[in-house]
């Protein structure tokens, strides 16, 4: 955007006290002058060199305040960066560290038992947690008994599409690369694991928009119990859910997912959602 | 020369000289708010609000937390109509434009509790959409408002109860909104911040429509142009404190001519059910 400063004249002659300038200049002048700093800063200048009477008065008021300002207390630092809030709420945290540690102590388990050969049909632990880990963050972010500022963040103009990404991202970024090194240590395909993931996350909103979050994330981790945790220990390898056969199922059931989200993107910013 | 963004800010904007587009900032028709499956909390209201301080007065389980989560658009009308700052709410719309002009503060008011009150207020700034660079401002001067700048860098968890409540009236008026509700603000406030926050109440009233939600009669009279009874979900009366007063006579029970006021006007609708 661009706009006018007040010209050089019309600032000299401002600071010695607008004479000779007609009114209408002064009231545009002063107008301009509230919301400009960079002319405030030019018309600072312009009174220190050119009217010594003006700079000698501020400095005096200044050293008469200097005492006060010195006393007023600086705010302590603060203990939390502020845009860390604006991603997960501190309600989220100790789920998310849960999240990590469960993986990482899953991760050493399966390496101390003896390192999987890829593609032998051992089960990976990581593959096992992946779609269940942001079914509990999303949980954190959003259940009324988890969130005890649930209330008043369904009421503000942020509730809705924006902040469920937000949320949903905070939770990513912190599941996504524990599975992350978890993957890598037992050899498990990216794709594997992160499609799997990603769907849970998006039903968990999807259907936390219509039932509820607390109920979608008990449906969700039944529905993980029976799909995947049952036939990989009736069978004691890889179900067939989390071989590259069920990729596309996943594919699909994240597109759903997702479409479901945003087209009740209103769902979160009412109390529903929160239960 | 570069043009900083700092001129967009201006300290009257020009939505605060907009003419208004409506009548009353609260306008409700025929409204109906169900609770859960069944339970018709708010049934058939018509109500019409404008600026002041309105009291929102009935017995316990009248719907007076329905209404007001209604007002606050965390929960959408089942049937009727209803009007805010001349929008209409309901459906599926996220309504972020009017949530920035309404100021929130839920019966149950949660909190994290290792935010300091500047932090929390911060937060909800943030969440209430004000302008980044108005943020330490605002959240100065409604921390100051409530009386707790010489608290304000301290943890919530320290808080005694009453200054948790004003934490919370803070976080409500950070975003100087147009509507503000409250309900049950003055719970858990001892008598001396129950006048102080009175006061404050008929400050905010002078240019804002604000919603008090309280089973309090005294608080009514002390601090509210307007009386807003309501039970069983329907409005019994609307008027002034003293309209209220008048409509109670020696055979009422209660101990003030409000309290009498008020017991009349609920005999025949929720009074009399149940001994309490």
């Amino acid at each position: 955007m661009s706009v006018e400063h007040a010209s050089t004249r019309i600032i000299e002659a401002y600071a010695r006290g607008a004479t000779g300038l007609p009114d209408d200049e002064v009231w545009a002048v002063e107008a301009h002058l509230e919301v400009c700093p960079v002319c405030r800063d030019r018309l600072s200048a312009a009174v220190t060199t050119g009217v010594p009477a003006v700079a000698s008065l501020v400095d005096t008021v200044w050293s008469g305040l200097e005492p006060q300002v010195a006393v007023a207390t600086t705010p302590p630092r603060r203990r939390r960066p502020a845009w860390l809030s604006r991603w997960a709420t501190p309600a989220m945290v100790p789920w998310l560290a849960m999240a990590a540690a469960v993986t990482l102590a899953a991760l050493l388990l399966d390496l101390l038992g003896g390192s999987p050969r890829p593609g032998s049909g051992e089960v990976s632990p990581v593959l096992v947690l992946a779609p269940v880990l942001p079914v509990l963050g999303v949980a954190a972010s959003w259940a009324r008994g988890l969130d005890p500022a649930y209330e008043l963040t369904a009421s503000v103009p942020r509730a809705g599409l924006q902040l469920v990404l937000r949320r949903t991202v905070a939770v990513l970024a912190v599941v996504v690369p524990a599975l992350l090194v978890g993957g890598w240590a037992t050899g498990v395909t990216v794709a594997l694991w992160l499609l799997p993931c990603l769907a849970f996350t998006s039903a968990t909103l999807a259907l936390g928009g219509v039932i509820g979050v607390t109920r979608a994330a008990v449906s969700l981790v039944v529905v993980w119990a029976a799909v995947i945790v049952a036939p990989t220990l009736a069978e004691g390898r890889t179900t067939v859910a989390l071989r590259t056969d069920g990729l596309p199922v996943w594919g699909l059931i994240l597109a759903l997912g997702l479409g479901v989200v945003i087209a009740r993107r209103g769902a979160y910013s009412v109390l529903g959602a929160h239960r | 020369m570069t043009i900083g963004k700092d001129h967009r800010m201006s300290t009257v904007s020009a939505a605060d000289i907009a003419p208004t587009a409506y009548a009353w900032e609260i306008r409700a028709d025929g409204l109906k708010v169900k609770v859960g499956k069944k339970r018709m909390a708010v049934d058939g209201l018509d109500l019409s609000l404008g600026t002041g301080v309105h009291g929102l007065l009935g017995p316990n389980g009248a719907g007076k937390t329905t209404l007001i989560r209604a007002l606050a658009t965390v929960l959408r009308p089942t049937g009727g109509t209803l009007e805010l700052l001349g929008e209409s709410v309901g459906g599926r719309g996220e309504h972020r434009a009017l949530r920035r002009r309404i100021g929130y503060l839920p019966q149950e008011f949660g909190y994290y509790k290792r935010f300091t009150v500047r932090e929390f207020v911060e937060y909800m700034a943030w969440l209430k959409e004000v302008p980044k660079a108005d943020i330490p401002a605002a959240v100065q001067r409604a921390v100051e408002r409530v009386g707790l700048a010489d608290r304000a860098d301290e943890r919530m968890k320290t808080l005694s109860g009453g200054m948790v409540r004003r934490a919370g009236i803070a976080q409500a008026i950070v975003n100087d909104p147009t509507v503000l509700l409250l309900d049950e603000p003055t719970a858990g406030l001892d008598p001396a911040q129950r006048v102080r926050f009175r006061q404050l109440l008929q400050e905010l009233g002078t240019d804002t429509c604000v919603v008090v939600s309280t089973h309090l009669v005294e608080d009514v009279a002390a601090a509210c142009t307007d009386v807003v009874l309501f039970a069983e979900g329907r409005l019994v009366f609307q008027g002034t404190p003293d309209e209220l007063a008048a409509a109670g006579g020696p055979e009422h029970v209660g101990d003030s001519p409000l309290e009498r006021g008020y017991a009349a006007l609920l005999q025949g609708s929720a009074g009399e059910r149940g001994a309490w």
